[in-house]
């Protein structure tokens, strides 16, 4: 009834390829980025913001990232939180070495820097894949890792090796640092992802993301019409890298505001292939529907215990949070292997029809 | 530069010159280790072969069926009704996942399923606790964790145990699948699932039965690391070792997750002993992926694997 495209007519090439070609996909996106914007840094409380929206902001642009690597080109990575890693360092080194340099270009060089060693684990998706592969990227995890903690360089010959978001403005406005708002940094946050999001949307329609899709699809087949796999993969993996690495600067710099190497260990890896498997392999906006699942679920496991008045010793629910947390996993993947943006799918072919499906 | 050329090329193979003994033991000690892997690594290699299913969770499995050993041990149990229910569990176990997890999931994509055992990891890893609590418990079977020497070389009775204890679980393996029905059909299934389906092997059965041993071989695993570092919840991540095992050795052949966890062993303790301190040690978490890396840039099918030919 109100989501039909019946009368929207197509008369340019330029809004035939549009990126959301339906009116009202238009409207609902541009009031989403709208309430984004303005409204919930207007009525979000500190608490929200800080272990809420922050995290699932910057877990989604991991998840882009590992997205566009694992959705679209096909290489299973679990080296997430190592290339996370280096974003943080990179970024905090950039920021320690040049003071003067807004925080914005730090990140992105951060995000460069990640990318080059994308393409240096990278190389041995050349010669493997599968399963192979991902244990391949394991090394990737764990090396960077131990790099990070015995090389005293990196944390500025910190004694407690730890990183520290140094305070830094932008426009005026204290962006990282111990003085900034829990607003400002969402919004920080939130342009990131916007913009990201925007590039990988563009990227996947494009060259670019059809020939890694087609190697994706077959390798074999992709090389023989012309699709190069060394620079299709080693591009995929560049640029999944840099999205990772600007979402580990901004774990540090905007969320966290310290952290030693144990921040990203492997667990993060897991927790961003899940949010991309449940969220969907393959789709941008299901990097968003599972990061915003992985973050909610631990928030709401804690909460609905107090709220049904039962009360339960720490170790217990943790231990009941790991149960669930599996279980729902599992369950998911049984519903639909597809994750949730086929769900979102799958409902929007029926509001077309709704209310009348014949 | 001569120096740290001298330092990476030269000096270590000095040392290890230098008192061969020593070395002995470093090499002893990582075989020891290695072969802790390598239990892991054939839990893995079991299912691989019989499913096609990277069961992440067999760390973790490993670790249950120690707890379940230990836990009802605490209970008062002889050891060796302890075993034998702790081996109930563990097929109870195997017929719950085939049942839950394995048959709604049938003919999905092989990282679905993987994606479907690390949440299994997790289910397993609270349940666990929730049951047997999570404080770290000694396990005691009633093999000393002594030394004796051999030809001036030390050895520990525990890990001769262990060694003894995977070569004939390997043998026994080995006749099970080359001689019995079921091992057939399990190589038959392996092989290819659609025409193992088509002359009548019931492929449901044949899983809870690869499930079930892989927990067997849990338990010895489980037994064996948690007599050596009592059982806590650092055993699941044992796990991730067993990674570059199956990459070494390849994800199909038994007899290539043991050569592969004792090279990673080895290597390891090598590595870590010798070449460690120049660049301040620890590398032991990292030492054996980097090594499988290496390894997968010239053989990607791993030491024993099932050569795919094809170009990437």
């Amino acid at each position: 009834m109100i989501y039909r495209e019946a009368g929207q007519f197509k008369s340019t090439y330029a809004s035939d390829q549009a990126v959301f070609p339906i009116r009202q996909d238009r409207i609902v996106v541009g009031l989403a980025v709208a309430a984004a914007v303005i409204a919930v840094p207007l009525v979000a409380d500190e608490y929200w913001l800080q272990a809420v929206l922050i995290p699932f902001l910057i877990y989604s642009l991991a998840a882009l990232g590992l997205n566009l690597l694992t959705g679209y080109a096909g290489q299973v990575s679990l080296g997430t939180g190592g290339f996370m890693a280096v974003g943080a360092y990179s970024a905090f080194k950039i920021t320690s070495a040049f003071p003067r340099l807004s925080v914005l270009v730090a990140f992105l060089l951060a995000g460069l820097v990640t990318a080059l060693v994308g393409i240096v684990f990278g190389l041995p998706s050349l010669r493997i894949k599968g399963f192979y592969l991902a244990v391949a990227t394991l090394a990737a995890q764990f090396f960077l890792l131990w790099l990070f903690n015995k090389v005293a360089w990196f944390t500025d010959y910190a004694s407690s090796g730890t990183i520290t978001a140094p305070p830094r403005t932008v426009a005026s406005v204290m962006v990282t640092g111990p003085a900034a708002t829990a607003p400002v940094r969402y919004l920080t946050a939130l342009a990131f992802v916007a913009v990201f999001a925007m590039i990988a949307k563009n990227l996947v329609r494009g060259r670019v993301g059809r020939s890694w899709m087609a190697i994706r699809d077959r390798d074999i087949a992709a090389e023989i019409i012309g699709v190069r796999p060394l620079r299709t993969k080693l591009l995929a993996f560049a640029i999944s890298s840099f999205f990772c690495g600007v979402a580990g600067a901004e774990y540090v710099f905007l969320y966290l505001g310290s952290a030693e190497t144990l921040a990203f260990d492997i667990n993060v890896s897991f927790l961003v292939l899940f949010m991309v498997i449940i969220g969907g392999l393959g789709s941008i906006l299901g990097s968003f529907l599972g990061a915003a699942f992985i973050v909610m679920v631990p928030i709401f496991l804690t909460n609905v215990p107090h709220l049904l008045g039962l009360a339960m010793p720490v170790a217990l629910q943790k231990q009941i949070e790991l149960m669930v947390f599996g279980g729902l996993i599992i369950l998911f993947l049984i519903v639909e292997p597809h994750g949730l943006a086929r769900l979102w799918q799958i409902a929007k072919e029926k509001l077309r029809l709704w209310p009348f499906p014949y | 530069m001569l120096d740290i050329l001298y330092g990476v090329l030269v000096g270590p193979l000095k040392d290890m010159a230098g008192s061969p003994a020593f070395l002995a033991e470093v090499v002893i000690g990582g075989l020891a280790a290695g072969l802790m892997y390598s239990l892991v690594a054939l839990g893995f290699v079991l299912i691989y072969k019989a499913s096609g299913v990277f069961n992440f969770a067999q760390g973790v499995m490993v670790l249950f069926a120690a707890l379940t050993l230990v836990g009802l041990m605490e209970r008062g149990a002889p050891l060796v009704l302890a075993l034998l229910l702790t081996m109930a569990v563990m097929g109870a176990l195997a017929f719950a996942i085939e049942r839950v997890v394995l048959r709604p999931l049938v003919n999905q994509e092989q990282i679905i399923l993987f994606m479907a055992t690390i949440g299994l990891n997790f289910f397993l890893e609270g349940f666990g606790e929730l049951v047997w609590g999570s404080n770290v418990k000694r396990l005691d079977v009633g093999i000393p964790d002594s030394s004796f020497m051999v030809w001036g070389v030390q050895v520990n009775r525990l890990e001769l145990t262990a060694a003894i204890t995977a070569a004939v679980l390997v043998a026994v393996m080995a006749v099970f699948f080359q001689r019995t029905r079921i091992g057939r059909a399990l190589r038959a299934v392996a092989d290819d699932h659609e025409a193992a389906l088509s002359i009548g092997i019931p492929l449901n059965t044949i899983w809870i039965v690869v499930w079930s041993a892989a927990g067997l071989v849990a338990i010895v695993a489980g037994i064996m690391w948690g007599a050596k570092s009592g059982v806590q919840f650092s055993l699941s991540l044992i796990a991730l070792k067993a990674l570059p095992v199956l990459i070494l050795g390849g994800f199909e052949s038994v007899p290539g997750a043991i050569v592969g966890g004792l090279i990673i062993g080895v290597g390891e303790k090598l590595a870590e002993v010798y070449w460690g301190p120049l660049v301040g040690g620890a590398i032991e978490n990292w030492f054996a992926y980097v090594l499988a890396l290496a390894f997968l840039l010239v053989r990607p099918q791993g030491l024993f694997g099932e050569r795919i030919i094809e170009r990437v």
